[in-house]
Parts: C-alpha cells; sequence; structure tokens
C-alpha cells in the first residue's frame, strides 16, 4: 500500500478493463515520472471526451454534436442502414471505404445468458428510423458470433413484415489464409456463401 | 495431469482481455471445466468458431493455475447452427446451458449424467421436432431429477401418501394432499401434472399433444420449482419466446 494520492491513482486506474493491480502500478508511476504538460494534456483528453462527446440521437453511434460527423453528411447514401453492434465497428467498416449509406448502432447483442433481450438494445430507435419509407435496404453487420448471429435472426424476423431487403454480412475464409487451417463452421459458412464468377 | 483430453458441450463464453475468451465447458469426463480459448476472438484465429456455445467439441486443455487452457478443439457436434436460425429455439436453449452452469456447481467434479442429459436435450431441440419449450421443461425436469430435486407428482411431497393430488408447493417439494398442504400453494389442472410427468418421464406423445394453456402452466410451475430448489435465478428465462 502506498500513500494516500498514489494509492488513489492506482485504484482508480485499475478499475480500467484489462489492467490488473500490477499494471495499474506501472502507469501510476509512469505518470509520476512523466513531465507535467504530458499528464495535463492527457487530463485534458479525459474531461474533454466526458464533457464533450455524447451519442447521435439518429445514430446511436458516439457524436461531438446532437448527431454525428456520418448522419450529418448529406452526400451518404439515406436508403442503407447498415446495423452494428458497437461504435468500434462503424470505424470498422469505414475502414474499408465499401459502405456508402448510414449505420445505426445497437449498443450490444442479444445475451439471454448474460441478461440482455432486446428492449435493451436500440431495437425501437430503428424501427422508428425506419418508418418513413425512405430506406430500402437494411444490411445487418452484427458479430458472427452467436449472440451476433441470434441479433442477426431476431431483426430480420421483426422486419420481415416491412417488405425491406434484408441482407446480411457474408462469413467465410479470412484473406490471405490457407484453406486447410480454417475449421469447419467457417469453411462451411463459406461454401454456403459461395458467388458465381461471371466474367 | 497438465495435459488432459475431454469432450465438452459450450456453456458460456466471456471475453478476456484483447482476443481471449473464458470458456464455461460441461465436459464428459471432467465435469464444469472453465478454460482460457486464446486468441479466439481474432477473426483468423483456429478454433474460435468451434468454442462458442452449444458446441459439443473434443479438447485438449492445458491445467492452468486458476483456469485450463484450451491447446486444441476440434466439433463433433455444432448445435449452435440450427438454433440460432430460429429465435424461440435459440432462448430456450440459452436457457438449458444456463441451468446446466448452475445445477453443476462444483468445478472439475464429474457430472456425466448431466452431460448426456444436457447433451440430449440440445440434439432434441436442434433436431426441432418438438416445441422448444416442452423440450426446455423436459430438460430442467430431468436434470433436476439427475441432481436429486425431482418434483413429488405421484405422491404427497410431505406425507408420501400416494394418488393423484390437486395442490402444488414449490418449496415443500411437489404435489401435496389436503391435509399437508401450506398456504399458497398453486392448483394446476390435473393435465398439467399429467404433462409435467409425461416430461420426467420422456413421454412424447403424451407432451406434443397437450394444449398451449397447459404447457403455459406447466413452465410457470417448472420455472419456480427449478429457481426454488437452485436458490439462484436463471436470467434466460425471462427471454424465453414461445413458437
Amino acid at each position: 500500500m502506498y500513500e494516500g494520492a498514489v494509492q488513489n491513482l492506482i485504484d482508480e486506474l485499475g478499475r480500467l478493463p484489462g489492467v490488473g493491480p500490477k499494471s495499474a502500478q506501472r502507469i501510476a508511476f509512469h505518470l509520476l515520472s512523466a513531465e507535467t504538460a504530458d499528464v495535463k494534456r492527457l487530463v485534458g483528453a479525459l474531461v474533454e471526451v466526458k464533457e464533450r462527446v455524447r451519442f447521435c440521437s439518429v445514430c446511436g453511434n458516439v457524436a461531438e454534436e446532437s448527431e454525428c460527423r456520418i448522419c450529418r453528411d448529406p452526400r451518404r447514401d439515406t436508403s442503407v442502414i447498415c446495423v452494428v453492434e458497437e461504435s468500434k465497428d462503424v470505424v470498422a467498416i469505414e475502414r474499408t471505404r465499401e459502405f456508402r449509406g448510414r449505420y445505426h448502432v445497437l449498443g450490444g447483442a442479444i445475451s439471454p445468458i448474460e441478461g440482455v433481450g432486446p428492449d435493451d438494445l436500440r431495437i425501437k430507435e430503428l424501427m422508428t428510423r425506419l418508418a418513413d419509407g425512405q430506406v430500402t435496404e437494411l444490411i445487418l453487420a452484427t458479430d458472427p458470433n452467436l449472440e451476433g448471429e441470434a441479433t442477426a435472426t431476431y431483426l430480420a424476423r421483426l422486419l420481415k413484415p416491412l417488405g425491406l431487403r434484408v441482407t446480411r454480412l457474408a462469413s467465410g475464409l479470412p484473406v490471405g489464409g490457407d484453406l486447410e487451417y480454417a475449421d469447419e463452421v467457417t469453411l462451411g459458412r463459406a461454401f454456403e456463401g459461395r458467388r458465381s464468377l461471371d466474367f | 495431469m497438465s495435459l488432459y483430453r475431454d469432450e465438452g458441450i459450450v456453456l458460456r463464453t466471456q471475453k478476456l482481455g484483447e482476443a481471449d475468451r473464458i470458456v464455461t465447458l460441461l465436459t464428459r469426463r471432467t465435469g464444469l471445466v472453465r478454460a482460457v480459448g486464446k486468441g479466439v476472438r481474432r477473426t483468423k484465429s483456429r478454433f474460435g468458431a468451434r468454442l462458442e456455445p452449444f458446441s459439443h467439441v473434443d479438447l485438449q486443455l492445458h491445467t492452468g493455475r486458476t483456469l485450463d487452457i484450451v491447446t486444441q478443439a476440434d466439433t463433433l457436434h455444432a448445435y449452435g447452427g440450427p438454433l440460432v436460425a430460429d429465435y424461440p429455439r435459440y432462448t430456450a436453449g440459452t436457457a438449458m446451458l444456463e441451468t446446466a452452469e448452475k445445477i453443476v456447481i462444483v468445478e472439475k467434479d464429474p457430472a456425466l449424467r448431466q452431460f448426456l442429459l444436457l447433451l440430449g436435450g440440445l440434439r432434441t431441440l436442434a433436431g426441432g421436432g418438438h416445441d422448444p419449450r416442452l423440450v426446455l421443461d423436459a430438460y430442467m425436469l430431468r436434470s433436476l431429477a439427475v441432481a436429486g430435486y425431482a418434483p413429488a407428482l405421484e405422491e404427497c411431497a410431505r406425507c408420501g401418501s400416494q394418488g393423484t393430488h390437486r395442490n402444488f408447493a414449490v418449496h415443500a417439494g411437489g404435489m401435496v394432499c389436503t391435509v399437508c398442504r401450506p398456504a399458497g400453494s398453486a392448483t394446476p389442472a390435473p393435465a398439467v401434472v399429467a404433462l409435467m410427468l409425461a416430461l420426467l418421464r420422456g413421454d412424447w406423445e403424451h407432451a406434443d399433444a397437450s394444449t398451449e394453456r397447459d404447457r403455459g402452466q406447466c413452465s410457470g410451475l417448472v420455472a419456480a420449482y427449478l429457481q426454488w430448489h437452485l436458490e439462484n435465478g436463471i436470467r434466460s428465462l425471462r427471454l424465453v419466446e414461445r413458437a
């Protein structure tokens, strides 16, 4: 146990995800030996993120104004919505530069065992967005794990009566890998979703 | 036993650190095992897809200090695929996995009968021949029976008098006679008690012919009975959907 302020800092750092007691101690002593200006910059960034960042009123992504940069952009296609679990997924899809539509962040996936049901996600907000009839396609880009698949199944069933085109991201072989190392579930999915090569 | 091999059913996965997962398994020989799947959340993981809930896998594990480490995994049956494509089946399946985890409390204490029961339950559920809620109720009743908490349905749970009784008392342990009946006992229809008995014995012909109303009442009683005797709530039950 250290004295007052140092121990406080270690305790606070230890509450962060993935930071154990040893790591917390290492970070605390790094901060103690760092330049005051560097520490002040870190403090400023922490305060700023809490004060300025909020969630987009339309899609639920992180934003600095009431709407996020993507929802404000008039060049984005308003007829396609890509449904993702977290804001992190928006960034991952944006990196591909393949998608020009808008997003909807659910805030997680259906996981009955963790007590997370459809009512705990931003599904009602999604249905409200679809009410004006502008959207023609919905891309379900939830994680390719069991919870993500269950969420996609639930949404597809809910959206069926609306007559929209509902698509799911393809699953299959990772680019740059060897076929022999693929597990049977992934390889099976790759076969299911194979496409014809038309030249 | 630093390296050992077993087959198991994945009950639950929890994120750990950057790309790892803690996988809770019910295994054939070792019982309940909590192990780390290293790097399984990465898209290039060799066995990430095999360590998803509902997977029946052949495993090689390394004994760790607190948690074991999965070193190899091969799929024996992937029940997740058919279950996740049907939402009511998925929710019922999740409640089965959670029940298994809560009923086999002690880690690394062999529970072969619970393992076989869960495996059979998942196979039936994925097969799609019966109402998922019936499969779930049958699984719950039988896993309770294996654990020694079978409800008394053909005799009074208190005095043991044989016969068909009218009241069901969760905390007394099943049906009770008019003399022993504690306050707050339920009075289920005789068809509901017959359905519970059919589910406990595996009489699917009888169970499949039951009415929607009887199934609803039966589910309510089974859920209350299970949660009382486990002294634990089953969170997934709130989200189980009727087909």
